[in-house]
């Protein structure tokens, strides 16, 4: 039902026999409404009632397409109503009233109304009601598939193992990830990368946030969480009620795609995580990721794959847990990984099975390496990778490492992100350490250009954590790890030695890493990602700032078109409080 | 009387209906609902609103036989009465409605006391036209009836 079209099988064209469900106490109007909605085609069921409503939907998940409820209820307030619908079903719902006020109006979008009609109703505003429908559809597609490709990229952060020390997985192309939806963090005003477009602010989910989110509905326990309760819990002032709804519903959404997609769960057999602090970050950055597409507002399209390559991060045991919080995460460039195009199996990138071999606690991290095959793109689609950027034959495209640093709790908070189903893929490093990337996965070339040094990077972090001085959005090309030219010239200032590979011939997405500490950016490509820098992801090709201290010759030769891909807007993930970088534009949004 | 003569009659019956602004479009909107399936939808309709608006009025008016008036209260329950009156295109009825509720909010009782006297004698007398529209559409036929006026 996602991708196209109806759960319910109909003959005629759509919008006809819509499934249309009217609530209202009002037996005059309940009449009028059926006649109406009849004379549209559509098929309609009434209900007096709001727990009479409710039960319907609940006993028929899928029974219906759109809920059109009046305001007041006897029973409930159709608000609340209105707020389940949404949870519960992720029905699209049109509220309606004889009372037009502003203040009563917001309140209804603010609730999640995708329209409020004002009585008495035109036969013509319910005509068009399909709309909603057909709209929350696509919207749902691509925010699953942001989500998807931030538990990817996320996987192969965690799961790359590198024999090396360490290959950072460069960014993914987090501004090319970016989804049409621009989210603006709410925090800042900066946009992040390109998006622009949104008029409401909107929450940035960082991973950090994201993190307590999850928590929270763990220790709430997941079939009775409410927004109320998780708001309570996460103890996050500036956040609304009405963020955590959003999110919640998104999440539950994700969690429910995870749950069918997780056939092929990519264990990414052969790649092995070696290291494993990362696999926290990974995986709760994966959570993270997951939720923040399931926000609409939130712009977790911070995935910003370019499509199949995933750069699947190795992360150095060596990063996580020591006091800097950056993840190195190799970058797993594995030929035959799952994470890579080429992957024979063909997972959904959504089933973000990989679980680097890193202590990818968090189930949730479900990076389906899977995607960085031939479906990779297709994930990836919605982060505005193009899917001719995203070649399945080139390298895959790992993306992943961005998100390994999204992950990161800034301070070392690792985030596990615990989602209730499916374990995370392991995803066995071994053949990703990106020496050998003969096949298609040519990350690893990349990654053994950028290789941090520990020491770098330790350095850097504190500066960065200090100082956010990820942001070292390298664009990584990941199609063409092979003739990786790797820059050596490291990112200092904060130690952020961003190893672009410079030479990032078909790269086609470009994956901006907000990185923090780059290790020098030789053989193996590390990135350690600080906290902070993961925000600084944005995979938005095409506007990469990257830091002043960033060698911008490192992407002199990448090629801008991969950054348009995907607009991923780590900013999402960024923690504003954390990562002040974001704010300098580092990222391309 | 001819078919033709009948048809005029109705039409000449609702037509101040509308001109003298007690009905406005949403009734017209019933009529076009009307069809060979529901043939006497309106009729059903406008049925349908008194029988359950008089419950509504009921409520109000023991509302307001409390002492102190709620008024909260009050406005809430001539919210619903005007949501359903809006559904037969009740206009005057309507505006007596929110006059009500604008007595309401001033915390006007007496206001409030005198707003309802008038409204029931609006919804009183549009009760009557329309059951005398209705008498007089039955017997030329529901199909015919449902003509817009200019």
């Amino acid at each position: 039902m996602m991708d196209n079209g109806f759960s319910s099988p109909r003959k005629d064209a759509f919008p006809v026999g819509l499934r249309v469900l009217v609530v209202d106490d009002d037996p005059t109007w309940l009449k009028i409404l059926e006649k109406m909605l009849r004379k549209c085609s559509y098929e309609v069921t009434t209900c007096g009632l709001a727990r009479d409503a409710l039960h319907l939907l609940r006993e028929r998940k899928d029974g219906y397409d759109i809920v059109i409820s009046d305001v007041n209820m006897p029973d409930m307030d159709g608000f609340k109503l209105l707020e389940h619908v949404g949870l519960e079903m992720d029905l699209p719902v049109i509220m309606m009233s004889v009372d037009g006020e502003t203040s009563q109006v917001m309140k209804g979008v603010q609730h999640g109304a995708c329209d409020y009609l004002l009585k008495p109703i035109r036969m013509k505003e319910l005509r068009n009601i399909w709309q909603h429908v057909l709209r929350k559809k696509i919207n749902e597609v691509r925010d699953i598939e942001i989500l998807e490709g931030m538990e990817s990229i996320q996987m192969a952060r965690n799961g790359l193992d590198q024999s090396n020390d360490g290959h950072l997985l460069c960014g993914e192309d987090l501004t090319s990830v970016k989804k049409r939806k621009d989210v603006e963090s709410k925090h800042d005003d900066k946009d992040p990368g390109d998006n622009s477009s949104t008029k409401k602010a909107r929450v940035v989910w960082s991973v950090d946030l994201h993190q307590k989110f999850v928590e929270a509905v763990n220790q709430i326990g997941f079939d009775k969480v409410g927004p109320k309760k998780i708001l309570d819990l996460m103890n996050v002032p500036w956040l609304t009620r009405e963020n955590v709804a959003s999110h919640l519903q998104k999440y539950r959404l994700y969690l429910s795609r995870l749950q069918k997609e997780n056939d092929t769960k990519i264990s990414v057999g052969g790649i092995k995580h070696s290291d494993s602090p990362l696999g926290d970050s990974a995986n709760s950055f994966g959570t993270q990721n997951s939720i923040n597409i399931q926000q609409n507002d939130v712009s977790s399209r911070s995935c910003g794959f370019s499509g199949n390559s995933l750069l699947v991060q190795n992360v150095e045991p060596r990063s996580h847990d020591n006091d800097r919080k950056g993840i190195v995460s190799k970058i797993v460039a594995e030929p035959k990984r799952a994470l890579t195009v080429e992957v024979p199996d063909p997972h959904k990138p959504r089933s973000s099975q990989m679980e680097f071999g890193h202590s990818l606690t968090s189930s949730a991290s479900e990076v389906n390496y899977a995607e960085y095959d031939s479906n990779f793109p297709t994930k990836f689609s919605w982060w505005e990778i193009p899917q001719s950027r995203l070649k399945q034959e080139q390298k895959p495209l790992h993306l992943d490492d961005g998100f390994s640093h999204l992950t990161w709790p800034g301070k070392q908070q690792h985030i596990q992100v615990d989602y209730p189903q499916p374990a995370p893929p392991i995803i066995s490093g071994s053949s990703v350490t990106g020496r050998g990337m003969g096949g298609s996965v040519k990350i690893k070339p990349l990654y053994d250009e950028c290789r941090k040094n520990g020491s770098q990077v330790s350095s850097t972090e504190s500066t960065i954590e200090a100082s956010h001085v990820q942001t070292k959005t390298y664009k990584v090309n990941h199609q063409t790890f092979e003739p990786i030219s790797t820059n050596t010239s490291s990112l200092k200032n904060q130690a952020s030695n961003l190893r672009c590979i410079s030479d990032l011939e078909s790269a086609q997405k470009n994956i901006n890493w907000g990185m923090s500490p780059f290790a020098t950016l030789d053989d193996d490509f590390q990135v350690r990602w600080v906290q902070g820098d993961c925000y600084a992801m944005n995979l938005g090709l095409e506007n990469i700032d990257f830091p002043e201290y960033f060698d911008r010759g490192l992407l002199a030769d990448v090629p801008t078109h991969l950054y348009d891909a995907v607009s991923f807007d780590y900013q999402n993930l960024y923690d504003p409080t954390e990562c002040s970088l974001i704010e300098q534009g580092l990222f391309i949004a | 009387m001819e078919r033709n003569q009948l048809h005029r009659l109705v039409a000449l019956s609702r037509q101040p209906l509308f001109d003298q602004g007690f009905l406005d479009e949403q009734f017209l909107q019933l009529e076009e609902l009307q069809d060979d399936a529901n043939p006497n939808f309106v009729e059903e309709v406008v049925t349908l609103y008194y029988r359950d608006s008089a419950r509504l009025i009921l409520n109000i008016e023991q509302a307001l036989e409390r002492n102190p008036l709620d008024f909260n209260k009050l406005d809430i329950l001539m919210h619903q009465f005007k949501g359903s009156s809006s559904s037969i295109g009740a206009k005057k009825v309507k505006a007596e409605c929110t006059f009500f509720r604008e007595n309401c909010r001033a915390g006007n009782g007496e206001g409030c006391i005198r707003t309802f006297q008038q409204l029931k004698k609006e919804y009183a007398t549009l009760r009557k036209k329309l059951e005398a529209y209705f008498q007089l559409t039955r017997q030329v036929g529901p199909a015919e009836t449902a003509c817009r006026p200019k």
